[in-house]
């Protein structure tokens, strides 16, 4: 019979609105079913999604308080006279970000209002293929059925259950960008006591996916003067470009970050004194450690969202390892008229920008009479950790086993950005190189680049990229004089020739 | 140094004519030691600033009261800057190329005659010969101009606060030190004679001096300045400045520490002898006209940088030329500069990055119904926390229709617009569409992706 609306979407994240929103450009009839189940430690938020209230915005923001620090220290060498003591207050720092992802989840209601996309507060599970049951709060039922459905779920953190304590007693970032108070006390001038009244640990697992969350949230925990510990069972940033993984946490590392390699926990326990006491193994020595910490945080990774949606009962089918929803190029599951777009689908990499591009083309093709894909090669990214690493194309690993490392070419080179000279700030991990094909047109196939803005510097060269750009195209662009991106126009040292790739003079 | 590269014997003369107040300064030209370098410093000062004001909404606490010490950022300044000198001095000695700290001019074919500071001349020849000599702040040749007022090869170097300051002219250098002198505290006025930033996209010119007007830098526009005269000298003393409208008979009169000038910059070509060799320069503006491989009239000289006609003023493109021209005189290879899409950063303080054609130039060279403009104000994320303006930064592309919509301008106004503008320049080197500006996916959060 004749289904309600036109087009029902499930999850009012990134992926999600950017669909509902499309849709309803071309007349039709669309709703949005929006819920967020609490965390265990009880957190919430509003619509959004993770970008908005859990994930890029909070993130980037605590990312540039910390860099504002840093700043306050710079400005001294550039002339301010700033009276010390300086600190930090993390509730004051909270609250207005949290008042900002407030107003935008008010943004979205109201775009949804204008846009006439009708918005159900409710929890969605499939009663079959064309009939939705929302549930609200206080338990409430609705049916809704829609002609084509998109499931844009996403993901929420992993907790490592397998580890005694880890659900009572840690957060994840569901929790962090919304604790009120910080998540270390600043520091009391107790001699004893100052190493340990402010301390937290952040454990990151070998199969995080998104470890880049870990790092970016230790980041700037240590910037804005908390005692931060990353606790790491292998490699930090698997999937990326790992000379670039390194440099970044070298760089923590130096900015006052500690990391435990090499090891994992095996149990969590509430002190007297409401500190965590937290016992691991240290694979590399064989031993086994144990230290207290104010806050435990797991970054292990994130699990789709699927589990209430009763996927079974019609038929979608998911990836048996990871439980994300398989799809097709355009974003169709094994059932013809429910598609699936953001991080909950397979194979897809975890980003707002895809999500939303997927979300969109979606809706104009089955609105639009449109037939573009969406092209999910050569998408640009950056982690925001203190000294942020920005990236398009193929990591240097990636391109030698796809091309052979005698057809490939890397330039590369360290630098140092103008406005650190006078500010005295060291540069040793500032650094950017460019895959290219050896081969006659040396098409560019990775750019990888690390220092301050990185995510601006990408940007614009990933477009480059997209439309086939070569290294000779890019040596025929002028620079822009003083910039770090400059820089990239000038690479022409070769890891090959083994010459030192620091660049000297103006 | 690109020619010491292929084993040429190459010597370098450099010298600064010292300022009307006396200033000079070491190896690098003009970027080095009084331009881009110390320019971008300077309003990196300015916006940490800024960034302090801000940083009190995220959370960090310290003292109401906080304020810039010129002397300490000037000492830092010139402490990097020569470092930079004496990086070049090194660098120009393990390449093997000959340096005199002497002025050089040319005295029969082949032949120039170096003066060093003490008047020593020497004389020597050579096979080939690179004029890049530069250029200088004018004066505006009233009374009282260089006796009192200062140029930016005076400012990045000054001994003593410049106080309260009145920035004569609209180009980018006015604009730029205007907008960090303001950041640092000053009480700045700038004077204006026509329009601002003669050249650039006008839309985005105005939207930078709104920006600037409404954070506290006074506008005095179609004005000239009449006469400058000193009330009571000092470091800084007090100088009181008559203009006049160019619109009718108004006359006004203000008092300053400091007066700036910023009216332009001329070729330093018209006391090196050129005309002993036969060079033809432009009368009118001392420019050197060149072919598109850099030569003059005269096969064997050849010229590069700011002093070239029809070319763009930055340093960027200085250098590209300089090596390429090099390359193709000594390795045999055909590469010529590219001076077309050259993208370029005006550091005021709502930055300005651009590359390609003005909406005004587009709309000239392609007609109006065959190019579409697309535009967008953003917020930078980090602007919304501490309540900064929200419909200040602006971005827009300008598509020629008949071409695929080919990307032929961009321009963007926000922070970090250097940063940018420069990925855009080169996916604009590849001949960036509309089409793929669109599929390509954005970083976000960031104000790139807008």
């Amino acid at each position: 019979g004749k289904k309600e609306y036109d087009l029902l979407v499930i999850g009012g994240g990134s992926g999600g609105l950017a669909c509902a929103k499309e849709a309803a450009q071309f007349g039709r009839k669309v709703a949005v079913l929006d819920y967020v189940e609490p965390s265990p430690q009880g957190t919430k938020w509003g619509l959004g999604g993770t970008c908005v209230n859990v994930g890029c915005i909070p993130k980037k923001l605590m990312h540039q308080a910390a860099l504002l620090g840093s700043a306050l220290k710079d400005a001294q060498h550039y002339g301010w006279s700033i009276a010390q003591p300086v600190h930090h207050t993390w509730s004051v720092m909270a609250q207005a970000v949290q008042n900002y992802v407030k107003s935008l989840n008010w943004g979205h209601r109201v775009q949804l209002q204008d846009k006439k996309v009708k918005y159900f507060n409710m929890k969605g599970s499939f009663s079959d293929p064309y009939t939705i049951r929302g549930l609200t709060k206080a338990g409430k039922e609705t049916t809704v059925t829609a002609e084509n459905i998109v499931i844009a779920t996403g993901g929420r953190p992993k907790y490592p259950t397998h580890i005694a304590g880890a659900l009572e007693y840690g957060i994840t970032s569901d929790d962090l960008f919304w604790l009120k108070e910080s998540p270390g006390k600043t520091p009391l001038i107790y001699y004893s006591f100052i190493l340990h009244l402010y301390e937290i640990v952040v454990y990151i697992s070998l199969t995080d996916a998104s470890q880049d969350v870990s790092l970016e949230c230790a980041g700037f925990l240590t910037g804005i003067g908390l005692d931060t510990t990353v606790m790491m069972r292998s490699i930090p940033l698997r999937g990326f470009d790992q000379q670039m993984a390194s440099l970044v946490t070298e760089h923590m590392e130096s900015y006052g970050t500690k990391f435990l390699k090499r090891c994992f926990p095996t149990k969590v326990e509430k002190l007297e004194s409401n500190r965590l006491q937290v016992t691991w193994k240290n694979t590399d020595l064989g031993t086994e450690e144990s230290e207290s910490f104010d806050t435990v945080m797991w970054a292990v990774g994130r699990a789709p969202d699927t589990g209430t949606l009763n996927l079974e009962a019609v038929g979608v089918k998911t990836n048996s390892e990871t439980g994300k929803i398989i799809v097709d190029a355009s974003e169709a599951t094994s059932v013809p008229h429910i598609y699936a777009v953001g991080d909950i689908t397979e194979g897809r990499p975890e980003l707002t920008p895809t999500a939303i591009a997927a979300g969109k083309l979606l809706a104009q093709r089955l609105f639009g009479q449109s037939s573009e894909l969406m092209d999910y090669d050569n998408v640009p990214t950056t982690v925001f950790t203190p000294l942020e690493y920005g990236c398009v194309g193929l990591s240097e690993e990636a391109a030698v086993q796809c091309y052979g490392s005698d057809n490939i070419e890397v330039y590369h080179a360290y630098y140092k950005p103008l406005e650190f000279t006078v500010a005295e700030r060291d540069a040793t991990q500032c650094y950017m190189k460019m895959v290219c094909l050896r081969e006659r047109e040396q098409r560019i196939l990775g750019l990888h680049f690390i220092g301050p803005n990185a995510g601006e510097v990408i940007q614009g060269f990933a477009l480059g990229i997209k439309c086939g750009a070569t290294y000779p195209q890019l040596m025929k662009t002028i620079g822009i004089h003083p910039t770090c991106a400059e820089e990239i126009t000038k690479l022409h040292i070769t890891k090959r020739s083994g010459l030192d790739a620091t660049v000297t003079g103006c | 140094q690109e020619a010491a590269k292929y084993e040429k014997k190459v010597m370098v003369l450099d010298f600064v004519a010292p300022t009307p107040l006396g200033n000079s300064w070491g190896l690098g030209g003009t970027c080095v030691n009084v331009g881009c370098i110390p320019k971008k410093l300077m309003h990196q000062a300015a916006l940490l600033g800024q960034a302090l004001q801000d940083s009190r909404k995220f959370g960090w606490q310290f003292t109401e009261a906080v304020k810039h010490n010129w002397m300490t950022m000037t000492e830092s300044v010139q402490n990097y800057i020569g470092s930079l000198n004496w990086g070049y001095r090194v660098a120009l000695r393990e390449k093997k190329v000959t340096y005199e700290n002497a002025y050089g001019e040319f005295v029969g074919p082949h032949t120039v005659k170096a003066t060093n500071k003490r008047g020593v001349e020497k004389v020597y020849t050579a096979e080939k010969f690179l004029i890049a000599t530069g250029e200088r702040p004018r004066y505006l040749g009233i009374p009282g101009d260089k006796e009192y007022c200062i140029s930016s090869d005076d400012l990045f170097s000054l001994p003593y606060c410049p106080g309260k300051t009145l920035v004569v002219g609209a180009s980018y250098v006015a604009l730029e030190c205007a907008g960090f002198l303001a950041g640092l505290g000053l009480d700045v006025t700038v004077m204006v004679r026509s329009i601002l930033l003669r050249g650039f996209d006008q839309d985005i010119a105005n939207k930078i001096g709104e920006y600037m007007e409404e954070h506290g830098i006074n506008f005095i526009r179609e004005f000239v300045p009449i006469k400058v005269e000193q009330i009571e000298a000092g470091t800084p003393g007090r100088l009181k400045v008559t203009a006049k409208s160019t619109k009718g008979n108004q006359i006004f009169e203000g008092e300053y520490n400091t007066v700036l000038l910023a009216i332009g910059r001329d070729s330093c070509t018209r006391k090196i002898g050129l005309d002993k060799v036969g060079v033809k320069i432009n009368e009118k503006t001392g420019k050197i006209p060149v072919n598109d491989e850099e030569q003059t009239n005269v096969p064997y000289i050849y010229a590069v940088g700011d002093i070239l006609q029809d070319k763009l003023e930055l340093t960027p493109v200085a250098i590209q030329a300089g090596r390429l021209l090099v390359r193709r005189l000594y390795a045999g290879a055909t590469s010529k500069c590219d001076y077309v899409n050259v993208p370029t950063t005006v550091f005021t303080p709502l930055e300005y990055g651009a590359c390609g054609y003005s909406e005004e130039a587009a709309v000239e060279k392609f007609g109006e119904e065959n190019i579409e403009v697309y535009h967008s104000h953003f917020w930078p994320l980090e602007w919304t926390v501490p309540s900064r303006d929200n419909n200040k930064c602006y971005a827009k592309i300008i598509c020629n229709i008949q071409d695929n919509e080919r990307v032929i301008g961009f321009h963007v106004l926000g922070p970090n617009a250097g940063e940018v503008t420069q990925g855009f320049a080169a996916a604009i080197k590849c001949g960036l569409t509309k089409e793929q500006l669109d599929s390509t996916v954005g970083i976000h959060p960031v104000c790139a992706e807008v």
